[in-house]
């Protein structure tokens, strides 16, 4: 595995170094994520360091969503462990796992909101069963978390009514909810068209830079992993493990020949 | 093996010809090597290719189109099957005598990686003893699943009852509000059908024993203690637990669900308990909105048809209806409303996660809660007889 421990690059020097000097929010330890025989990755070890953008990517089929399921408490792994700080997610009892598990926000594919609720309650309903915010406060964080990812009129829309980069949108509002310190976005910018995506991407340099958010992001998008991401987790389909880990222009130059490849297509295509 | 296209090859923009030319194709020998050559207008024609000269063919293979005139998708067909089989054995296969274009979707469709073959199954194939073990151990899993989900609603219960659960206030009365209210036409209609042909065949079988005023002691009787629950339930199971499934079931596939579970909201006490206590609040109060229309409908079938004057009918109601009759009747209806309740979210968070799946669990949620409820009916029935009640 190839392994570009985030060196003061030229495009993210600061970032990187500052990530460096701090303890990982987040270890995968020799994870092995399996559906039964089926082996999907084996001995992914990495972490995820505060402050960083992590992009994972790979072919399609190669597990970067199973992945993330792992690292977010939904999906045990058939060995190895996913620490947060010194806890084991998976070792823990129910109540450590639920305070862990508040520790970051979640978006998934599809946005995932609930459908029965507007968006306004969606985005409410974390603070309302977590904290002992009243309701009008709840509301003001609410619509102010929905102003912030750019939703600010949809807080009384149901979420049938938004359309895919409003869903998501909406989704990376409830998620901040909490104002948790790690995000976990799976393929933000999929199905989006290229505008929509662009706009996505900003918002998410926005959690990270100004909110000092970190965030663990499942891409294929090329454009929206060079735009984003410190590092680069790639996940390899024919070896069923990681191959590379570090800064994506890096790994473009002097990453391994199969990442190259998966790489250069994009920057083929930004020329382009 | 050579198949890539080559630059100079000949162009697949085929030349006029004034006279069309049957398609041909034959295997000519040179030497140890074999070569297919190809003629004439293939464009349209769906006839095979020849076959090759040996099954076990070793030496080298060429394919050449010297006076081809035209072709199509089904000829490139064709000769991917031919010469797959080739391929796969390293027999070399030179296709630069093809237009460069076919040669081109040769080389694709001959290069693509080959589907991963599964080792070979050794094993026989399993014996009735072991395909007996293996559906009875499917059928205990079944089972495993169904206790162990009673028992997370069971500790779901217990937070609420300690005040420790996720579930919202609002969300419960939401649902009784769906459940109930909302329950009450068809539970209605159905009611006085059923306490109708009750009433009615009741009567008549009566009416040969000149007993008629017993109509009352019948119905009442009858439609308290057991139809009107069972009623209750089949139409909970329709209309309601069906919905359950359907509800939870799309909340799982669009990772509804696992964005509560990443919140630390626990989907039990979130989903399931509000729809589960729902139920359980609604289920002896359409029970007892059901008898009251069964026996509403037995007094109109006595008056009205068989002459039974009114206060006659009502005196019999309230003689025959005692506190058991109605405890029994609310009891079985509590009981069917609570396993609608269960087989419905049951099936929900078992759902898989496509819409294949949201259908066959809401088709399941019904099947499981009409079975679970005569099999509740039954074992009830005959629980109450032995207790004398």
């Amino acid at each position: 595995m190839t392994e570009f421990a985030h060196p003061p690059s030229a495009t993210e020097p600061a970032r990187a170094a500052q990530a460096g000097a701090q303890a990982p929010l987040v270890r995968a330890r020799e994870l092995t994520m399996a559906f039964g025989d089926n082996v999907v990755q084996h001995d992914l070890t990495f972490d995820v360091l505060p402050g960083e953008v992590l992009a994972i990517a790979g072919g399609s089929g190669c597990g970067k969503s199973t992945l993330m399921r792992h690292l977010i408490g939904l999906q045990e792994p058939a060995a190895g462990q996913v620490l947060y700080g010194e806890r084991d997610l998976y070792a823990a009892d129910t109540a450590t796992q639920r305070t862990l598990m508040q520790a970051f926000g979640v978006t998934f594919q599809a946005g995932a909101l609930w459908s029965s609720m507007t968006v306004g309650e969606n985005v409410m309903l974390p603070m309302q069963v977590f904290t002992d915010m009243g309701a009008a406060e709840c509301e003001q964080e609410a619509r102010f978390k929905l102003a912030l990812v750019g939703l600010a009129g949809s807080f009384d829309m149901e979420p049938a009514a938004l359309s895919g980069g409003m869903k998501k949108r909406a989704a990376i509002a409830r998620a901040l909810a909490l104002n948790p310190p790690l995000l976990f976005l799976d393929e933000p910018s999929a199905g989006l068209d290229p505008l929509t995506s662009a706009n996505l991407d900003e918002l998410i340099r926005h959690l990270r830079d100004d909110l000092g958010t970190t965030v663990v992001m499942v891409s294929h998008e090329l454009d929206s992993i060079f735009a984003l991401a410190d590092r680069l987790l790639f996940l390899d389909a024919q070896t069923r493990t990681m191959t590379a880990l570090g800064p994506p222009r890096d790994l473009m130059r002097e990453g391994p020949e199969g990442v190259q490849q998966f790489l250069r297509r994009g920057a083929a295509e930004e020329r382009a | 093996m050579r198949h890539a296209p080559s630059g100079n090859a000949s162009s697949d923009t085929m030349a006029v010809n004034d006279e069309t030319q049957p398609p041909g194709a034959r295997w000519l020998s040179k030497g140890e090597a074999w070569v297919l050559e190809l003629s004439g207008e293939w464009r349209g024609h769906r006839g095979a290719l020849p076959d090759l000269p040996a099954p076990d063919l070793a030496g080298p293979v060429a394919v050449t189109a010297p006076a081809l005139h035209s072709w199509d998708a089904v000829l490139a067909g064709r000769l991917w099957q031919q010469l797959e089989p080739l391929v796969r054995r390293e027999v070399s296969v030179d296709l630069q005598g093809l237009p460069q274009g076919l040669q081109e979707i040769l080389a694709l469709a001959l290069n693509a990686a080959p589907p991963a073959q599964e080792a070979p199954d050794d094993n026989p194939p399993p014996g009735l003893v072991t395909r007996v073990g293996a559906r009875a151990m499917g059928s205990w899993d079944t089972r495993r699943q169904s206790l162990t989900f009673v028992g997370e609603v069971l500790f779901s219960l217990g937070r609420w009852l300690r005040g420790a659960s996720d579930m919202r206030a609002s969300d419960l009365m939401w649902q009784i509000e769906q459940t109930g209210p909302r329950s009450l036409p068809i539970v209605a209609l159905v009611s006085f059908l059923v306490g109708l042909i009750v009433a009615y065949m009741g009567a008549a079988q009566l009416q040969r024993f000149g007993a008629q005023t017993y109509i009352a002691d019948l119905v009442t009787v009858g439609v308290v203690r057991e139809v009107a629950a069972l009623l209750v339930g089949i139409v909970l199971a329709g209309r309601v637990g069906a919905a359950f499934a359907a509800q939870i079931g799309s909340m799982r596939a669009n990772e509804e669900i696992d964005a509560l579970t990443t919140l630390g909201v626990n989907p039990f006490d979130f989903l399931v308990l509000p729809r589960v206590l729902a139920l359980l609040i609604v289920g002896p109060m359409l029970t007892a909105f059901g008898a009251v229309v069964g026996m509403a409908v037995g007094w109109l079938v006595a008056v009205v048809i068989y002459g039974v004057t009114p206060l006659e009918y009502v005196y019999a109601s309230v003689e025959s209806l005692t506190l058991p009759h109605v405890l029994v009747g609310l009891i079985k209806g509590t009981v069917y409303a609570a396993l609608v309740a269960l087989a419905g979210c049951r099936q929900g968070m078992a759902a898989g996660r496509s819409a294949q799946a949201v259908g066959d669990a809401t088709t399941a949620s019904v099947v499981q809660a009409i079975v679970w409820i005569v099999v509740a009916a039954s074992v009830l029935t005959v629980v109450f007889q032995r207790l004398d009640v």
